[in-house]
This record gives structure tokens, sequence and C-alpha cells, in this order.
């Protein structure tokens, strides 16, 4: 096949970040006028892949290719005016400006210096009509539905003259009756000639719209498949297709008790519905699904940040309901979020300040620190945890992504939490302090604690937890008992779409 | 070595302070007199007790521009509880204080609960506390104070004029509070990251409310000195104060964005503006230049945190 009939081809790309490669030698093609879905794991490097084509970061190595002509890394600017479009989870529309007034975001049709309102009107409409889409140019944005925003990202995209239309979790936002439209958008834009690249955890709606398949895992090329030779169970084969290695540490199968500390009966609100679990004490709970499944929005309900609209929680047998973080700490309750750096340390602080913060009301007089206290209590879990820092005084910005974890870690064990709930533990953390990380949750729950661990990575959830709960939009699909631990079984029970 | 350096950068603005002072001194021989040096402190005590808590504001992130007007309001008010209700001068002055916390509390719920942008509350309150002072006098001064009441800001210990001891017991006070107590933990905090301080167990809207409270108790105390020093309350009083009083702190070297700085500092800063307006006036500065060389001072120094922290930003991606 002669390189003429792919309209965009990745040559050997690599991302290398400090102590991670993003994308390790990937290579890729798109042919001319098809429906590419792109598929993997959280992680596995699909948005890292479409950033280089964008524009919005340089690859390391390697060469795209768009219509045969060869570039080395691309900008912005450039990749739009070679007929590249993407379409963002996040919209990049102006609320209060109008549906045309969106569409030619500066690059306004001018007579002179004047704006020519009509002429921009009319050659939006000429746009949205292109692709079926019934909507007012004139409407302002703000005005509509999310599923029509998205029409209108289309319709700018398009208003450039895209040929290739990358489209990132597309039906993330979407209701499923915005997602049929967008459906019947996307076949129409096939029907006029675009290149489409489809980015989506949804397996079915892969099967539903796309020519072929390209799978990516850790940052490598897996396979590209054709849909009519595939099946979903192939597909999650490969998405997940590796054996655990050995970096999980063995911890004491005696330390989970028989007593149930934490417990959730029927939790609505903050997007989720009706949860129930139990977590024992002594007990690692993985919570897995996918990104969106409301794992983070269950650990914001437990820790006071959102408020549940019914249900209950309890704690050793008695109910609570916290109502601010200060409540959930004081309940027993520690939180180590997934936004390290924007919730998680108090960046500008010292390791000391850190670890000391919940608990500054409990360590002074009056309301005077007792610094020798302050000082022994941060030395006692720099020492417990090993904290790599040559004095307590170094601020946490300072430290290594592994180190600002145990900083973390530390205020919680120095609050006397019973309970931790992990978002995310690991990531951007590199291998070596991963493993640490990894120790000290065993460590926890050793010494009795209770742990509750969300993860988005298969083999991390797999090897850490002892029982994992799966989620999906919301609700809870699945849980699995250690020895019912299977890939493709939690692969198909985070993809459990409700039935309406 | 490195330690020395840190030390130095820590104290530039003492640096500052001290060529400004040289040359000054050089220029005018009267400058560097015993009397001048106490007029110059006695002068920046009233911004320098308000700069307190100014300087916890400006930690938070926030501003507060109502203390112009509080120092307005309680001249007035205190006035009329003396003069006109015939009051205790020394419950005048607590009731006055009293109020003037309540003021500050106001600006911080509001701040905290409706989360409006502090810049706009303060500004609105500097407006509605400037009516309320003209309204209580009729726009008429009230004088003639009980002769205890002139020793705040007219006496002396030994050689000192009491409003120079009144500050440097508010910037004891101020410095006592950031540095020892775990309110000054929460200040930090807070200004660096309110979501990982509410995360980390601190009452993010309490410490708010606390804050504005205590920027309204400090301005209050200036306004008491001040009144007592003028023997008259006129309700401008404070007009423009919080201008002044916002350039110390930052020219103290608290940075805008909150999260970091310290008294010690901000003595030096409201010391550089007392030096610069003695200096100015001894050296026929007219008044109006005073005020152009202000501005570009606060220009300055907001200028300088700014270029310091993209230079910390761009450093901590190149690492």
């Amino acid at each position: 096949m002669s390189s003429i009939d792919n309209i965009l081809e990745l040559k050997h790309i690599s991302k290398l970040y400090p102590g991670v490669v993003a994308l390790d030698d990937v290579s890729l093609s798109i042919r001319r006028g098809e429906i590419h879905a792109l598929v993997g794991e959280n992680g596995a490097g699909k948005s890292t892949l479409i950033k280089t084509c964008s524009g919005a970061i340089e690859p390391t190595k390697g060469e795209i290719i768009i219509n045969g002509e060869t570039f080395s890394s691309m900008t912005p600017k450039l990749s739009e005016s070679k007929g590249i479009g993407v379409i963002y989870q996040e919209f990049n529309l102006v609320g209060d400006l109008s549906v045309a007034e969106n569409i030619f975001l500066g690059r306004a049709i001018r007579k002179g210096v004047i704006v020519d309102q009509r002429a921009m009107e009319a050659e939006a409409k000429k746009i949205l009509d292109s692709l079926n889409i019934n909507i007012d140019p004139r409407t302002l944005v703000k005005r509509l539905s999310v599923g029509y925003q998205q029409m209108v990202e289309i319709a700018k995209a398009m208003s450039q003259n895209a040929q290739v239309l990358i489209m990132d979790e597309p039906s993330a936002p979407l209701t499923s009756a915005e997602v049929e439209s967008m459906f019947a958008i996307v076949d129409q834009l096939k029907e006029n000639g675009v290149t489409i690249i489809y980015i989506s955890h949804r397996l079915e709606e892969i099967f539903r719209l796309c020519d072929r398949i390209t799978v990516l895992r850790d940052g490598q090329y897996v396979t590209t498949l054709n849909t009519a030779e595939t099946n979903q169970d192939e597909l999650v084969k490969y998405m997940v297709g590796r054996e655990l290695t050995e970096i999980y540490p063995a911890r004491d199968p005696g330390c989970i008790k028989e007593e149930v500390v934490f417990e959730a009966r029927d939790v609505c609100g903050n997007g989720d519905k009706n949860i129930s679990l139990q977590i024992h004490k002594g007990e690692v709970l993985g919570l897995g699904g996918l990104v969106g499944a409301g794992r983070t929005e269950f650990a914001e309900l437990v820790f006071g940040m959102e408020p549940k609209t019914s249900g209950s929680f309890f704690m050793n047998g008695k109910e609570i309901a916290p109502k601010s973080p200060k409540e959930a700490i004081n309940l027993g309750i520690g939180l180590v979020p997934e936004d390290r750096k924007a919730k998680g340390a108090l960046l500008g602080l010292s390791i000391r300040n850190n670890i000391n913060m919940p608990i500054y009301p409990k360590i002074s007089k009056g309301s005077v620190i007792d610094t020798k206290k302050e000082n022994e209590i941060a030395e006692k879990y720099k020492e417990e945890i090993s904290i790599k820092t040559p004095n307590l005084e170094q601020l946490v910005k300072n430290l290594s992504g592994g180190n600002q974890q145990k900083v973390i870690l530390a205020k919680w064990l120095a609050a006397d939490s019973e309970m931790l709930i992990f978002d995310e533990p690991t990531r951007g953390i590199d291998v070596g302090a991963k493993q640490e990380i990894y120790t000290l949750i065993n460590t926890l729950v050793e010494q009795g604690k209770t742990v509750l661990m969300i993860s988005s990575e298969m083999e991390e959830l797999m090897g850490m937890s002892d029982r994992i709960i799966v989620l999906s939009e919301g609700r809870v699909t699945g849980e699995l008992t250690r020895e019912e631990f299977d890939q493709e079984t939690i692969m198909r029970y985070a993809s459990t779409r409700e039935v309406e | 070595m490195k330690r020395a350096l840190d030390i130095a950068k820590d104290r530039a603005i003492y640096v500052v302070l001290l060529v400004m002072v040289i040359f000054f001194a050089i220029a005018n021989k009267n400058f560097l007199t015993m009397n001048n040096m106490l007029n110059v402190a006695k002068q920046v005590s009233i911004y320098g007790i308000a700069s307190v808590g100014m300087t916890y504001v400006i930690l938070l992130g926030g501003i507060d521009l109502s203390i112009g007007s509080i120092i307005s309001f309680i001249n007035i008010v205190t006035a009329y509880f003396m003069v006109n209700m015939g009051m205790n001068p020394w419950l005048a002055v607590i009731l006055s204080l009293v109020i003037c916390t309540i003021l500050g509390f106001a600006n911080g719920w509001i701040i905290a609960e409706i989360k409006m942008p502090p810049l706009i509350v303060t500004f609105a309150s500097q407006t509605i506390l400037a009516g309320f002072a003209y309204i209580i006098c009729n726009g008429r001064p009230i004088s003639r104070f009980d002769e205890a009441f002139l020793w705040i800001g007219q006496g002396y210990v030994g050689p000192i004029p009491a409003p120079i001891i009144f500050m440097i017991i508010a910037f004891a006070i101020g410095a006592f509070i950031l540095v020892k107590t775990y309110f000054g933990r929460y200040f930090y905090a807070l200004g660096g990251n309110e979501e990982a301080a509410e995360l980390s167990g601190i009452r993010v809207k309490r410490v708010k409310y606390l804050v504005y409270a205590l920027s309204g108790l400090f301005a209050g105390i200036a306004g008491i000195v001040m009144l007592s020093r003028a023997n008259t309350a006129q309700p401008n009083a404070g007009l423009g104060y919080e201008f002044d009083v916002i350039t110390c702190v930052v020219l103290g070297g608290v940075s805008v964005n909150g999260g970091s700085g310290k008294i010690s500092n901000v003595i030096a800063g409201v010391l550089i503006i007392g030096v610069l307006a003695n200096g100015m006036i001894l050296m026929n500065v007219s008044s109006y230049m005073q005020m152009v060389v202000k501005g570009l001072i606060l220009l300055l120094a907001v200028g300088f945190d700014c270029v310091q922290q993209a230079n910390l930003l761009k450093a901590k991606k190149a690492a």
C-alpha cells in the first residue's frame, strides 16, 4: 500500500519524561477516510500520542507524516494548518459568545476592521448543515447542552478544514441520547470524507463505529486489528495482556480481622448511586473502575468534602456523618488524594509543618505550639516511614514525588487515623518509590489500620488488594475476592453500562 | 557560606533601608538626629500597627481595602462615645475596638461564605464605613477629649513616645501569633493552598473570619492612636491609609500571592516608608511628588515579588 493511502503516519514515536517512558517507539498508520479507534488502559499513552499529533507536546524521538509530508515535531498552529483537529474532553468554547462566533473564534470574518456577523452566521450555518446539526448559529453557547456544545467544537474543527479529527473520549460527558446523536454526526463526518481517530474506554462504541482498532499498553504499541475480525474478549486480552510481576511485597494474611471498621449503606450523592460496602480491620479494599466511574467522588463523600444525599456511613458500628474534612479526620479517617501537588501536600511549608498540620491544636497549650512535641512527632514519623531528607525544615516542594507521598502519609499517622483512603497512591511516582509505598501500605494494615485504595492501574489493584469492588457510572458493578481476581473480569465490570 | 547568603537574601530589605538612611543622612544633616529618628518612628506608628493585620490578610492571599475607612470610623465613633455621650474614655476605646473587630469579621464572613473576591468586599465596606463616619458626626469634626485619653498618642515612656511603644507591642504580638501559635501555621497553609489546607483538617472559613477580624482590630488600634495624637476626630482621618499600609506590607516581602512573608521584614517595610516620607520632606520634595514616588514604590515592590515568583516557578519546572 502506498503511503498516500495513509493520511497520517506516526513512526517510532517516543516520549520520555524524567523517570517515565510515556511512549516507547510507537508506530501507527491511519488510512484515509477510516474511523480508527485507539484503546488502552489508563496510562497506556493514548493521550500522549494524540498530543504529539496536535502539537501540544514534542516527541523525544520519531516522525509524524501527514499526507506524505514528514515532520519531526508539531506545533498547535502547524498541526491545525495541516488539517488535524482535536476534540478534547474539555471544550475550548466561550459561553457568552454565539455559536457562529465560537466557530470562527480568532478567525472572524471581517470587512475591514468590522466583524461581518451575517457572513459568519451564514458560513456557520453551512457547516452545521453539512453535518446535519440543527442549531441556530446565533444561540449563545452557554445555553446549549453539553452534547450540542460538543457539536459546536466539531463544527469549529470542520471550519478549519480538518481532514483528521481526533476525538478524546467524546462520549464521556454525554447522556445516552446525546451519544446517539454524536454517533450520527461521526457517521456523517465519515461520509464527508473526514478521517477520525476515536479514543474511548467503551468497547461497545468502538465496535459500533470503528473500522480498525489500535491497542496501546504501557506506552507501547501492541497491535492493530480489523473490527470485523475481532471481538471484545480478544480486545480486552490485548489491553491488559500481561502477567503480574513480583513487585508487590507479600503481607501477613492473618492481619485481616473479622470486625468491620467502615461501612457504607446505600450511599448516594456526588454522582454516586446506592453504594454499599464494608471494610474490615486490617484489610486493603481496592476500588476499581475507569476514570470517571465515581471512585474519587465516593472518597469525597466519605471524607466530608461533598454532602451525601442519602444513605449512611458507619465507623466501628456507629453511624457517622462527617460534614467537613476536619470532622472526618477527628473520626479517624485520612485521605491521601490523587492530585498530590494540588490537594495533598502544602508544598510551600516544611516537612515538620506538614506532618503536624492536622494535630496542631492537640500539641498546643492555649494556642501556643509545643515546639518540642512538634519536632518529636515529625522526627518519629520521618524515621518510621523513612522520608529521605537532610532535615525537617526542608520545604515539601523540594522533595521527590515518593517522599511527598510519604509526608502526606506521615501526617495521617501522626493524626492517628484508623482508616486511610488512598486515591491513586503511586501515580507519577517512579518504580522504586512505588514499592516503598506498597510496603508502607502493608505495614499499615499489619498494624491494624484499614485501607481503601482507589487505583486505575490494574496490576496495582490486583497486587495490593485483599478484595476488589468495581464501580461503573457511580454504581457498584462487581465484587471480587482474591481468588476471583482476573483482569478481564474486572475490565468487564468496569465497562458495564447501565441498561436504560 | 550558603547559609549566610540565604540570610542576606532573606534580609535584603534591611539593606535597602540602610542604603536609604545613609543617602538621606548625607543629603541632609538634620536627618540622622535622635530627635528626627524618633519622629520617623512616631509617624509610622499608625501604619505599623495596622500593617500587622494587613500582613495576615495578604499572607492568606487576600487584601483589605477597608482599613482606611475603619480608621476614620473608629475616630468618629470613639470621639462620639466620649464627647457626645460622655462615656469613660477607656470604656469607649474598648467598645470601639470591639466594633472594629466585628466589622473586620463581617468582611471575612462575606468573603468566606459568599465567596466574593476580597478586593470587592473590602472596597464596598470602605465606602460604606466612610459614609457612616460622616453620618455619625454630620460631617463635622469632634474634639475636646479627656486628658487621660491623650496620653495614648502624645505621652512618653521615658524618652520614647507612647505610639512607638504601641507599635512595638503590636509587632511583638503580631510576630508571636505568626511564629508561636498554630494560627500562624494555618495562615501560611491557607495562603499556600486553600484546598490542601482544608484537606489537612483546617477549617478554612473560620481562619478567614479570624484574619479579617484581626485586620479590623489592628486598624482600630491604629485609629485610636491617631485620634489621641490629633486630639480631634475627622471623618476622613484614615483616607488613603490602606494604600500606605499595603505598600509597607508588600515592601516588607509579603507575597501578594499569599503563603510567604515575615513580620520582621514588614517592620523594615514600614520603616522604609517612614524614612522616605521624612527624608523627602526634609529635602523639600512636594507632597504631589511624594505621591508619585510612593506609587512607584508599590509598583516596584509588587513587580519584584512577581518576578521572583515567576523565577521560582521556572526553576521548579526545570528541576
